[in-house]
């Protein structure tokens, strides 16, 4: 029996992403006193900076937004055991849907032209992502290097529909037009103004934030609770039970992938009709990886997805307020936040292991 | 090498292996509670106990996979320290495993010398290893074309490729863990000769086996294990099979179930000209034809590997087919729609896998979730087209859990956190109380604990008896001879012949599954 088997589920979920979290932040503490700035004042502008204002609190959110949908996307794919590497791509592909919905069909009110945006958007990354999934379901092609390669498909196929199809004429930038002012989604500003709350109109949260938290729920209501669900974890636990039960690997395979590409496409509902209001060359920046590190300290769980989603939503929003303000540079943000994806993705078992032996310990003690 | 460290085995002691208070645990598990035991040299020494009883364990400690938490390794009578499996082959200890340890594309002689070359050339180990294994074929039965490729080998013959590796190490003291789980009835005793001849020669030998027949046959001492302690050592001519069983499990066992006689119905099976080619174009069913009647067990023997795995799967509708076959006097179909695990749950056929751990189970999911694994469709497990009832499914898991008597009984626990026989009676549960047309049961008391084994048996004659038919297939002769109203023995792909339980016995079955007829 493995020591790593005798850890209680709750401190499974909160103890060891939380000590790995503080690890993390110690490293990254000693890196900025080694170039000589003062990590105490770096904490506190950073929480400052994400959380300190409303206007704090929105660019946090709306990051946070993202995070919510490109790791709930690569978390429903992990339950299936399918490394969906390709959240990037199928978030730009989203980017494309919805640009076409909004650009080509006249919306009368930003409700339909929501609902018609999350269609566009989801349905253009389900697309995407069943590509790689029908490759692997039927071929046997490796996931995670066709969703990789999709990737750069992506970015290559989008940078041709901006250049050649979408940008308008006369125009340098390589980017669609200006989507129909009809269509533009309402802030956290204006929907929390309707119950007279007041928050900062300058941050581009918005609405799709609370699609978000609702996709949340939707994801962890398919996984735990419908048939779907059932067979997409027992086919990711394992394969040649879900065969033995009658779960065909190939449904299971392509189903589990449309969904996965589906929700990172959502995210340009957030990034390229909430935030942008036209489709840009690099609309997802990175989001689409940031999945990946928000899903594995989420545990793949719709709900740590969450929490994880919010410490990265303020890393980004704290590390643009340190490199604004302090003489710390952009490129030890990046590292801040790969420390914290090392220690609660990679090395896992660092902290695992010893939380596991004190709680042996604990309890032969207790005997 | 130093010539110290090995050659010197003083004969100062009249024990081999003495173990004194050894103790180790996992983490919370204590897997050897203060064992003590003395091997007599020259002698074969059996250790039996259930699985998890810490017979691995212990060997383990002795070749130098783990280190004893507490306690002293005396070999020869002097005190060893035995921190890794070089010093143990220094100590004169060799260890044929359950599962070799051979590299399949070298030949015999290769693997006998690896890891033990001479020097950086290998003629002259080669040519060494060549004229001792000559000598060991003369003496010992222990013949193997030293030119052989392993992977060409048949499993007995990998496995005295192992025990020539042990002696080629100058092993006096050779501990064999399970050796005769792979092996036909023929090779098996072929193997004990082996053996005695080794203890003829002053050799030392420790037989690990849960299969007590085996125990009275071959050795002169045995030891009992439970629960990581030693219970009992005794001289095997003074005692007796029953005693053993009560000794590994505590309790007073029934080694053999009350049966009643076969009242068979209708057929309930009927199977014709099965044949199966496998991914790398090799068949590995040959025509098999069979049948099977209500209220009957028809038992399949045979040496695993010989296409009895396939033979499950084709029926259970993991594995598409050519042949006929008819549930009940309807058309089966054995490939294309229809030929899925799916329908044939429908069609009420059950299937308990040989495999519960990669097929029966999903460890991670809870007692509750696999007991919908199959049966995810059933109306009964769902409200509405999407939604599970997960309340349903639980509460129908007490219910079942309390049918079989598994312990705990918790359906939210864990698979992977019940004991092999409790994970078995999960498994036997979600088959068998569905009340099946047919159930088809692999290996039913693989690695499952004697206790287990005896309820588990009287689980199947249950259900035998309320009018479900029964294929058993197990590669454990002394439960089909058990449990079987009729034998088909399976021999590469083919079914060699049928017998009747009474009119038979384990020296013509095991012609039987060695091929010849």
């Amino acid at each position: 029996m493995k020591a790593t088997d005798r850890i209680p589920h709750w401190a499974d979920v909160t103890l060891v992403p939380l000590v790995s979290v503080a690890l993390a932040f110690a490293i990254s503490a000693i890196l900025i006193w080694a170039i000589g700035e003062n990590p105490w004042e770096a904490v506190k502008l950073m929480v400052e900076g994400s959380f300190g204002s409303s206007y704090g609190w929105g660019y946090t959110l709306f990051y946070a937004t993202n995070f919510m949908f490109t790791g709930l996307a690569v978390s429903v794919a992990f339950q299936a055991r399918l490394f969906n590497i390709g959240g990037e791509g199928q978030a730009l592909l989203g980017g494309l849907g919805v640009a076409l919905v909004c650009l080509y069909i006249p919306w009368p009110h930003w409700t339909l032209a929501l609902i018609g945006a999350m269609v566009g958007g989801a349905v253009f990354g389900a697309l995407w992502a069943l590509i790689p999934g029908w490759l692997q379901a039927k071929r046997g092609s490796h996931i995670v290097i066709t969703t990789i390669m999709f990737n750069f498909i992506a970015a290559s196929l989008l940078g041709y529909m901006l250049v050649n199809v979408l940008r308008p004429q006369g125009t340098q930038d390589p980017s669609s037009p200006r989507f129909p002012p009809e269509t533009a989604l309402p802030s956290l500003h204006d929907i929390l103004a309707l119950v007279g709350i007041p928050f900062s109109r300058v941050p581009p949260v918005n609405i799709s934030l609370l699609i978000a938290v609702a996709m949340c729920f939707a994801v962890w209501y398919l996984l735990w609770r419908t048939r779907l669900g059932y067979q997409i974890r027992a086919f990711g636990e394992s394969e040649p039970a879900a065969e033995y039960a009658g779960i065909s690997p190939a449904r299971i395979t392509i189903y589990t992938m449309l969904i996965s590409g589906a929700l990172a496409g959502l995210m340009a509902v957030n990034s390229v009709l909430g935030e942008q209001q036209r489709l840009v060359l690099n609309a997802v920046e990175g989001a689409g990886f940031i999945g990946i590190a928000v899903a594995l300290m989420g545990r793949n769980h719709p709900f740590g997805v969450f929490l994880a989603a919010m410490l990265f939503g303020f890393l980004y929003q704290g590390g643009a307020e340190l490199a604004l303000w302090t003489g710390i540079p952009r490129e030890l943000i990046v590292v801040i936040q790969a420390l914290v994806i090392l220690f609660t993705g990679a090395l896992d078992n660092m902290v695992r292991i010893p939380i596991a032996r004190l709680f042996a310990q604990a309890r032969a003690r207790g005997r | 090498m130093t010539t110290t460290d090995i050659s010197p085995r003083t004969q100062t002691s009249d024990y081999a292996i003495e173990l004194r208070g050894i103790s180790k645990a996992f983490g919370p598990v204590q897997a050897n509670k203060d064992i003590s035991i003395k091997v007599r040299r020259g002698t074969i020494h059996g250790i039996v106990g259930e699985n998890g009883a810490g017979k691995s364990t212990l060997m383990s400690i002795l070749y130098g996979f783990y280190r004893a938490d507490a306690g002293d390794i005396l070999i020869n009578g002097q005190a060893t320290e035995i921190p890794d499996s070089q010093s143990a082959i220094r100590a004169g200890i060799g260890m044929v495993f359950q599962h070799f340890k051979l590299v399949e594309n070298f030949s015999v002689l290769e693997n006998v010398i690896l890891g033990a070359e001479a020097g950086g050339l290998l003629r002259p180990s080669l040519s060494r290893a060549r004229g001792l294994l000559k000598d060991l074929a003369r003496e010992f039965e222990l013949n193997v074309d030293p030119d052989a490729r392993i992977e060409d080998l048949s499993v007995g013959h990998q496995q005295r490729v192992e025990i020539l590796k042990a002696l080629y190490r100058e092993a006096d003291i050779l501990i064999l863990d399970e050796p005769t789980g792979v092996l036909t009835p023929s090779e098996a005793d072929h193997l004990f000769r082996i053996l005695r001849g080794l203890k003829e020669q002053g050799k030392t030998i420790v037989l690990i086996t849960h299969k007590l027949r085996e125990i009275m046959d071959v050795t002169d001492d045995v030891s009992v294990m439970r629960r990581g302690e030693m219970v009992a050592t005794r001289p095997t001519a003074q005692t007796s099979p029953t005693e053993l069983a009560e000794l590994m499990v505590g309790r007073k066992v029934l080694l053999r179930v009350e049966k009643p006689p076969a009242r068979p119905g209708k057929t309930v099976l009927q199977v014709d000209n099965l044949r199966v080619v496998d991914s790398q174009g090799v068949e590995r069913l040959r025509g098999i034809s069979l049948n099977v009647r209500a209220g009957e067990i028809l038992g399949i023997a045979g040496v695993a590997g010989n296409g009895q795995s396939e033979l499950l799967e084709v029926l259970a509708g993991l594995r598409e087919a050519e042949g006929q076959a008819q549930l009940r006097g309807e058309d089966l179909p054995l490939a294309g729609p229809g030929a899925g695990a799916i329908s044939r749950r429908r069609q009420g056929v059950a299937h308990v896998p040989e495999d519960r751990h990669r097929r029966g189970l999903v460890l991670r999911f809870m007692a509750w979730e696999n007991m919908a694994l199959g049966y995810h469709h059933d109306p009964a497990y769902n409200s509405g087209p999407l939604r599970m009832n997960n309340a349903a499914i639980i509460h129908d898991t007490e219910a079942k859990m309390q049918h079989f008597d598994v312990r705990p009984p918790d359906p939210m626990l864990q698979a992977e956190g019940f004991s092999g026989g409790n994970q078995q009676k999960l498994v036997l549960a979600r088959e068998m109380e569905r009340n099946p047309e047919i159930l088809l049961v692999g290996q039913p008391t693989r690695g499952v604990d004697i206790g287990a084994i005896e309820f588990i048996h009287q689980q199947l004659i249950r259900l035998r008896d309320q009018g479900s038919a029964i294929l058993l297939v197990s590669v454990e002769l002394d439960e089909i001879l058990a449990l079987s109203d009729r034998i088909a023995v399976m021999f590469d792909g083919r079914i060699m012949g049928e017998r009747q339980p009474d009119q038979t016995n384990i020296q013509e079955l095991g012609l039987l599954m060695a091929g010849m007829t």
